[in-house]
């Protein structure tokens, strides 16, 4: 006898495991009172720049951690553990992205409940991490002015994903034809609710507002 | 770039109801993936077919549907599909406002699978 093909109605989304996975963690970090932001941008944006200078801003109001995930170096965990914050180095063997599993795996180095915010620098990579929740609270970006204006239009799945975008670099505007409105614009149309922030490590202009935007989520998830 | 983590997870569940339906082949997965996903076509088949060696479901074939970026105006409510090259002075088609919602194009399910 023949064996029918026959038609199975699955139904399930891919990447279930990982929303589970994502979503336990969550309630982990809500248990513990631990706030958790994911830091997306290309290589060389600004995030461990950005890290340090936030650091140095909040440090005396919270308690702050860092999860580094940058490929096989531990050159910017170093950065952050000289600056008295405890950091911790997730290895992801080449692997374009961090999942809510390897987040996990990180935040066990870490004693929780006496942290208030951790922060990951996730991997430099505007495609891959935008597919996976890492179960962050919060997920902001950096997209620095070298890198142009129409990276929306490239990378419009991890402008529609975040929280927060910070258009870092600012100081390099004056020198180049980035168009701040049509940025904005193309933002918008992906992203309604999405906040800007335009800053400057170098200069230290919008370190105060990004501080400020980051201080209120945290207190708003411990209320 | 990620495609392997993804088309591993593909696999996973694949194997998972092939062997709650009692199946012992699997010829072809229907999968409906939104278009502002960066997954290519290709390359899925190409992981697929590295991945699924020796398993129920190797030299299966993946039927993907691509399920385009629509937005949702926030005024009218009209629904329109997003033209990714032509993002800029993006109005509503029906009222000329300038505020959408993502309503679809972020799609990333597994329909069905063809097995006996
Ligand atoms: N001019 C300027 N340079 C910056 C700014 N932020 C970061 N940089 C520089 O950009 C380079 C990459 O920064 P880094 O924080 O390592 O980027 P990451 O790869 O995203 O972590 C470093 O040389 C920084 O000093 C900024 O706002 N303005
Ligand atoms: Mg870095
Ligand atoms: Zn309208």
């Amino acid at each position: 006898m023949m064996a029918e093909i026959q038609l199975i109605e699955i139904k399930e989304e891919i990447l279930s495991d990982n929303k589970k996975e994502a979503e336990n963690l969550r309630k982990l970090l809500k248990d513990r009172k631990t706030f958790l932001l994911n830091l997306m941008s290309s290589p060389g944006a600004g995030k461990t720049t950005l890290i340090l200078k936030t650091i140095e801003r909040l440090k005396d109001r919270l308690r702050i951690g860092v999860l580094e995930a940058d490929i096989d170096s531990v050159v910017d965990a170093e950065k952050v553990a000289k600056v008295g914050i405890p950091a911790v180095q997730i290895r992801t063997g080449g692997f374009c992205h961090l999942d809510a599993s390897m987040v996990m795996r990180g935040l066990d180095a870490f004693d929780l409940s006496s942290l208030d915010l951790v922060i990951i620098e996730n991997v430099g990579n505007l495609v891959c991490p935008a597919e996976f929740d890492t179960g962050a609270i919060r997920n902001a970006m950096i997209l620095s002015v070298p890198e142009g204006d129409d990276k929306p239009l490239k990378y419009p799945l991890m402008f529609s994903v975040c929280d927060v975008l910070l258009v870092n670099k600012v100081d390099y505007l004056d020198m180049s034809d980035f168009d701040m409105q049509a940025l904005y614009a193309r933002v918008r149309t992906l992203n309604p609710k999405i906040s800007i922030i335009e800053t400057s490590s170098k200069t230290g202009q919008g370190i105060d507002a990004w501080s400020e935007w980051l201080e209120r989520e945290v207190k708003a998830f411990f209320a | 770039m990620h495609e392997l983590p993804v088309i591993q997870s593909i696999l996973n569940i694949i194997v998972k109801h092939a062997s709650m339906h009692r199946v012992k082949k699997v010829h072809s997965i229907g999968l409906s993936v939104g278009t502002l996903s960066d997954l290519e076509e290709e390359w899925m088949q190409k992981y697929f077919d590295h991945l699924s060696a020796g398993s129920v479901a190797e030299g299966a074939r993946l039927r993907i549907e691509w399920v385009p970026a629509v937005l949702s105006c926030e005024e009218c409510g009209n629904r329109f599909e997003l033209d990714k090259t032509r993002m800029d002075g993006i109005t509503c088609p029906a009222c000329g406002k300038k505020k959408f919602s993502l309503v679809s194009g972020r799609e990333y399910h597994i329909k069905d699978m063809e097995a006996e």
